[in-house]
């Protein structure tokens, strides 16, 4: 394998127009909702008024005699599943929970919680009927933030659960279901050292992915029980498997065809609707198609946790850090499995620190079950951690870039969560954001600059991946990674690098679970990574077989062939042979020994991550609170950049997502634990006059563990701008602000004190 | 859930006809906030009358006693206007406003003024100009000033069969002009927090001869602040009287805390509108 | 009840449907005309994924009753392009890489298209404030606004 620093790539690094573009910008992609089958029906969730209650009893019979109404489903359709949490430090999954996330069984939870839904001949009918269903509920007090969800007289939202992980853990009834906690060399002796010490607590709300398309799915359950679900995801075999699961039925029988998907960045992970389409089709022996309403996706899908962060941090008057210490709460929702434990694995990463203490909790209240999103956890955790950086270089009157530098880790350093760190590219993206012009550029009144960091481990996980060649000379890529951002052109991009041919002459593909090799979702940042390496490898094989094919039709030995180009040349003595073109051996395929059709699969223990440096420039109204962000610049390794549009696109998408997160975006609740803003209108996501063009720079320390050298780049965008966006604000205003969002009437606020 | 019937009238005796004859019945011009009530399960109307095809709800004509407007004309035709937009530029702004471009291709200034939202932009702009509107029902016409129309949040004078059929905004008089600023977290696409127009009347020696004030989102209905209004009345504009204004403007408002805003901030914001729409109108009118 | 008949033009075509009087258009042209390429993301008129133009205004097609169509214009995405020859504005939607997803991207080329049939040569800051009524989640908007900057460029030379 060629070293990835030194290797001549021909493709790898331009630019062509994606393959899936066409039928994006002439409206012919075929997303979630776009399906549809002759006889279908349309299903309908009935769902709770009450954010926190004990179901009495549910009576469906009256919406089943309405006239169209063909099933209903309540959680006494689906099976017991054992109440196990199955997960590593980043996250898990519990059976039971996952099942009454998708209906509800003794309680509901949350405002929107599913507890039955219907069948029926027109969505209309199915929303009838749905309010024909008899819930009878206790409602019980609602745990709406985390002070009250960790008050010793606070309402328990699962009575039988008690805590785990690391300890000492809390006795009695919590709500606290999961402890992760990390240590290194000696805190107080750490602190006793340290000359300066800064400190806070920082907060931060619910927000949602906000991807644009609504989540939705059709499925057929035929006579004998098999079932194919099309339907918009991340992770074709994760629905197979989770819907298998909560229905209860053999996994074998249901295939999965993914659609186009809408967006995701995380989102799309969990399943909510495709068990219960599964049951309703299972029951009216007709197929069943369920999309939500954008309401129901701000009220009953996944979003990732409020949180609750202190942090101090010591440091010695030049510069050094010492020592570090934070408690993080996460906000769970309904059940378990925040994402404080890759919360804690990111929090003090970036930084050299000797010693070192950091807590994180998971906390259950009566909110949306969260989910993934976008480097979990992680952006919430910088956030502290950067702008306590930035105080600490207002403290120490140093450059923030400098005393970054002056800390940042380098290979050879070990995380916080312990391995070592092999190549990686702190200390590159902080130089290049230093020598950006952005760094340097002038500002007048009431603005400011903010700088700030993000780490994010990056995923492996498994892939599949099949390549194989046509008589024409052209090649398809086979995978089973759903394509959110622009992974078909890249990967397809690996395959025309290695056989030599155009991008154009490669049809990449994402298959069904019966056409392609197992692959884990789409996440992690990791399909142009990990299902890339699958690529490559199963491409390196084709190859192998083509010079064989070649040796054959020249009639001499394959070590005097090589492949060069695009084709095999002869060599060692059969020069005089030439070269013979992909083409023409395709064509020959017939005659040498039938097609060539290659799979390759793997499952890489590590990503190597990728961190990134933000720059921020906001103008802040002094009277009325409004930010306008001015400029924003994102540096970030993203090792080997496959098709830098892509890259670009990964990287402006994250931050005008943290840009929202910092500014405007968050779920507010009324005191019974009602959703105010379900809706786009109120939720308040950027909108293009809210953002300026967002300059990109990448910069390209190699990932060793990669035979190009790429890293994952999707998720390490979103890291740094809640603390960038932060920072700029505390330039410009010269007020810390400790909570998100900075949204108008917070920012004057703040002013109105500082001048009181 | 009973089905919707749809009648799209061509005349406004048509249209009185049809809302007299159901309760459920309701008017549709631009639909962008019946039609998201709909979606949402906020109204059941059982029948909707389009009053896109009634021409009088259509037409626009201006002479010089001022403008004549449909109910039903679209946001995006009145901003278009340019004769419209150089008469009444705070009202235009108020207009172009409403929503994004798509909504501004269907949204209606009898639509912002029936949904009695206090939060409509075009409603403080209204009041500035002195724009009243036509009512037609069973009983016949009859005009009534804007500032009087909307009674409280989603209540309006309207009685059963009613509607608005058009909008009178007097010609501007000589050496004056409006403006109008809201503040919203979002730079588009988001409800006021808080609005402010002010229209004014300048003297030959440049004071302000008359003004006048309305705020929006910070009460039940968008409000006139005629406190704030006289305190403008006699200067040039000076700091003194913006300040003065302002400290009247916030006195007069009395917002709540909602999911778009805090009182406290709308109490704060408002006189700082009523400062900055008072000097573009001031500026606006010094040019003429 | 009886469904109401709508006869109207739809991409230049005399096209009739029928439809109840709650339906909106976009689900007449979703549901009964398999007009997939319109897309819904929210309903309420917030994020413009279902833009359409109705007698040459642009609107969102979830804000319009089908019934409204009666005798009307409608055009959606599926009647950009010119036969085989793509609209300039989805040319450059390619060659910037203005789209990840993609679910946004026929609202954005819609809009985009009614902003430069009446502004040719837009600024920076009038595509931004024209198109805030289209959410995208995924880019950003930085490679969208450069798209149909690039796009006007090409229809200015076009017509020159």
């Amino acid at each position: 394998m060629t070293e990835p620093s030194d290797r001549k790539f021909k493709q790898i690094g331009s630019r062509p127009i994606r393959h899936d573009g066409l039928d994006k910008v002439t409206g012919r992609a075929r997303f979630g909702a776009d399906f549809a089958l002759p006889g279908m029906l349309y299903g309908v969730f009935a769902r709770s008024p009450h954010a926190h209650a004990r179901i009495l009893s549910i009576d469906t019979s009256k919406a089943e005699r309405l006239e169209g109404v063909r099933a209903a489903v309540t959680a006494a359709d689906l099976p017991d599943l054992p109440d196990e949490w199955m997960g590593v430090t980043e996250g898990g999954t519990c059976p039971s929970e996952d099942s009454q996330n998708v209906l509800a069984r003794e309680k509901v939870l949350y405002h929107g919680h599913a507890v039955a839904a219907i069948a029926a001949t027109t969505f209309e009918i199915a929303r009838e009927a749905c309010g024909l269903i008899d819930v009878e509920y206790e409602v019980l007090e609602p745990v709406l933030d985390l002070g009250r969800a960790l008050a010793p007289d606070a309402p328990i939202l699962h009575e039988n659960q008690a805590p785990f992980g690391d300890e000492p853990l809390p006795q009695g009834p919590t709500n606290i279901a999961r402890q992760v906690a990390f240590e290194g060399g000696d805190l107080e002796a750490g602190f006793a050292r340290a000359d300066v010490v800064v400190e806070g607590t920082f907060e931060t709300p619910m927000v949602h992915q906000g991807y644009i398309e609504p989540h939705a799915c059709v499925v057929d359950v035929r006579e004998d029980g098999t079932s194919e679900i099309w339907c918009a995801t991340q992770g074709p075999f994760g629905v197979k498997r989770a819907t298998a699961m909560i229905v209860g039925c053999d996994a074998n029988g249901i295939k999965v065809t993914p659609s186009e998907i809408g967006g995701g960045f995380g989102g799309k992970l969990s399943v909510y609707l495709e068990p219960v389409a599964h049951v309703l089709s299972r029951k009216s022996g007709r197929p069943v198609k369920m999309q939500m309403t954008r309401e129901e996706v701000f009220r009953a899908t996944g979003p990732t946790s409020g949180a609750r962060i202190d942090m101090r941090v010591g440091a010695k008057r030049d510069g050094t850090l010492v020592a570090a210490e934070t408690r993080m709460a996460y906000e769970a929702g309904a059940f378990r499995g925040s994402a404080v434990g890759a919360a804690a694995m990111t929090v003090l990463t970036p930084y050299r620190i000797p010693n070192f203490k950091i807590l994180g909790l998971d906390v259950v209240l009566n909110k949306p079950k969260a989910a993934a999103y976008r480097a979990p956890g992680a952006p919430i955790a910088a956030f502290a951690t950067e702008s306590l950086m930035d105080e600490l270089a207002r403290r120490l009157d140093r450059d923030p870039i400098d005393l970054r530098l002056q800390n940042a880790i380098e290979e050879g350093d070990h995380a916080k969560y312990g391995p070592a760190f092999k190549r990686i590219g702190l200390r590159e993206t902080l130089e290049a954001a230093r020598a950006h012009p952005h760094y340097r550029a002038p500002l007048a009144a009431n603005q400011g600059r903010g700088v700030a960091c993000g780490f994010w481990m990056n995923g492996g996980y498994q892939s599949s991946a099949t390549v194989s060649v046509d008589e024409d000379g052209s090649a398809v890529v086979r995978t089973g990674s759903p394509d959110i951002g622009g992974s078909r052109v890249a990967l397809a991009l690996m395959v025309a690098e290695e056989l030599g041919i155009s991008v154009a002459r490669v049809r990449p593909f994402v298959g069904d679970t019966d056409s392609v090799g197992y692959c884990d979702p789409t996440g992690g940042s990791r399909v142009t990574y990990a299902t890339g390496m699958a690529v490559i490898e199963a491409s390196r094989q084709v190859i192998e077989h083509l010079r064989a094919r070649a040796a054959t039709i020249w009639g001499v030995g394959l070590d005097a062939v090589e492949w060069q180009d695009g084709c095999a040349v002869a060599t060692k003595g059969a020069a005089e042979k030439g070269s013979l073109p992909l083409g023409e051996i395709a064509e020959q395929m017939r005659m040498t020994g039938g097609p060539i059709v290659v799979s390759a699969s793997l499952s890489p223990p590590a990503a190597g991550p990728a961190f990134g440096t933000h720059l921020c420039d906001v103008e802040v109204d002094p009277e009325t609170g409004c930010t306008k962000v001015l400029r924003y610049t994102v540096v970030q390794d993203a090792g080997k950049a496959v098709h830098p549009t892509y890259v670009e696109g990964q990287f402006q998408g994250g931050a005008a997502q943290g840009i929202g997160w910092a500014l405007n975006e968050e779920y507010l609740w009324d005191e019974k634990g009602r959703v105010e803003n379900a809706g786009f209108l109120d939720y308040r996501m950027p909108v293009a006059s809210d953002l300026p063009m967002i300059d990109t720079v990448i910069v390209e320390v190699p990932n060793p563990l990669h035979p190009y050298g790429v890293r994952g780049v999707g998720e390490t965008p979103i890291v740094p701008p809640l603390g960038t966006v932060a920072n700029a604000m505390r330039a410009a205003t010269g007020v810390r602000f400790y909570s998100l969002p900075m949204s108008p009437p917070r920012v004057l606020e703040a002013l109105e004190s500082r001048q009181g | 859930m009973a089905p919707s019937h749809f009648e799209a009238p061509t005349d406004v005796e048509a249209a009185i006809a049809l809302l007299s004859r159901r309760p459920g019945a309701r008017p549709l011009a631009g639909g962008t906030d019946l039609l998201v009530q709909l979606r949402l399960g906020a109204a059941t109307p059982d029948l909707f009358v389009d009053l896109k095809r009634i021409p009088r709800l259509m037409a626009t004509s201006l002479d010089s006693k001022g403008l004549t407007l449909g109910a039903a004309v679209p946001a995006a035709e009145i901003v278009e206007n340019a004769s419209i937009r150089s008469l009444w530029p705070g009202l235009v702004e108020a207009t172009a406003l409403i929503g994004s471009s798509q909504i501004q291709g269907r949204a209606t200034w009898g639509g912002n003024l029936c949904n009695a939202s206090p939060a409509a932009d075009a409603v403080p702009a209204m009041i500035v100009c002195g724009a009243k509107i036509v009512l037609a029902g069973p009983g016949g016409e009859r005009e009534v000033l804007i500032e009087d129309f909307t009674t409280g949040p989603g209540e309006t004078l309207l009685e059963r069969g009613e509607l608005v059929v058009e909008f009178r905004v007097p010609a501007p008089a000589p050496r004056s002009a409006d403006a109008y600023l809201r503040v919203t977290p979002r730079s588009e696409m988001d409800i006021a927090v808080v609005g402010v127009g002010v229209q004014l009347e300048l003297d030959r020696e440049g004071r302000v001869a008359s003004a006048r004030v309305a705020l929006g989102a910070v009460a039940p209905t968008a409000v006139r602040a005629d406190a704030a209004a006289e305190a403008l009345v006699g200067s040039r504009l000076d700091d003194a009287a913006l300040d003065r204004a302002a400290v009247a403007a916030s006195t007069s408002a009395s917002p709540i805390d909602d999911r778009r805003g805090t009182a406290a901030y709308r109490k704060s914001v408002v006189g700082v509108l009523t400062k900055r729409a008072a000097r573009i109108a001031y500026e606006r009118a010094q040019a003429r | 009840m009886a469904k109401i008949r709508v006869e109207t033009t739809i991409n230049g075509e005399a096209t009739e449907y029928l439809c109840t009087g709650q339906q909106s258009l976009l689900e007449a042209l979703r549901d009964e005309l398999g007009l997939m390429g319109t897309k819904e993301g929210c309903a309420t008129g917030d994020c413009g994924a279902c833009s359409v133009v109705l007698d040459g205004r642009l609107v969102s097609s979830c804000l319009v009753l089908a019934a409204e169509a009666e005798g009307r214009t409608v055009k959606t995405i599926e009647g950009v392009a010119e036969g085989t020859r793509l609209h300039p504005l989805q040319q450059q939607f390619l060659e910037q890489g203005a789209l990840q997803c993609g679910i946004c991207t026929p609202g954005f080329i819609v809009a985009a298209q009614q902003l430069l049939e009446s502004h040719p040569d837009p600024t920076e800051e009038e595509v931004r404030f024209y198109l805030a009524g289209n959410l995208c989640r995924c880019t950003g908007y930085d490679k969208i606004i450069r798209a149909v900057l690039e796009a006007a460029a090409v229809l200015r030379e076009q017509t020159t």
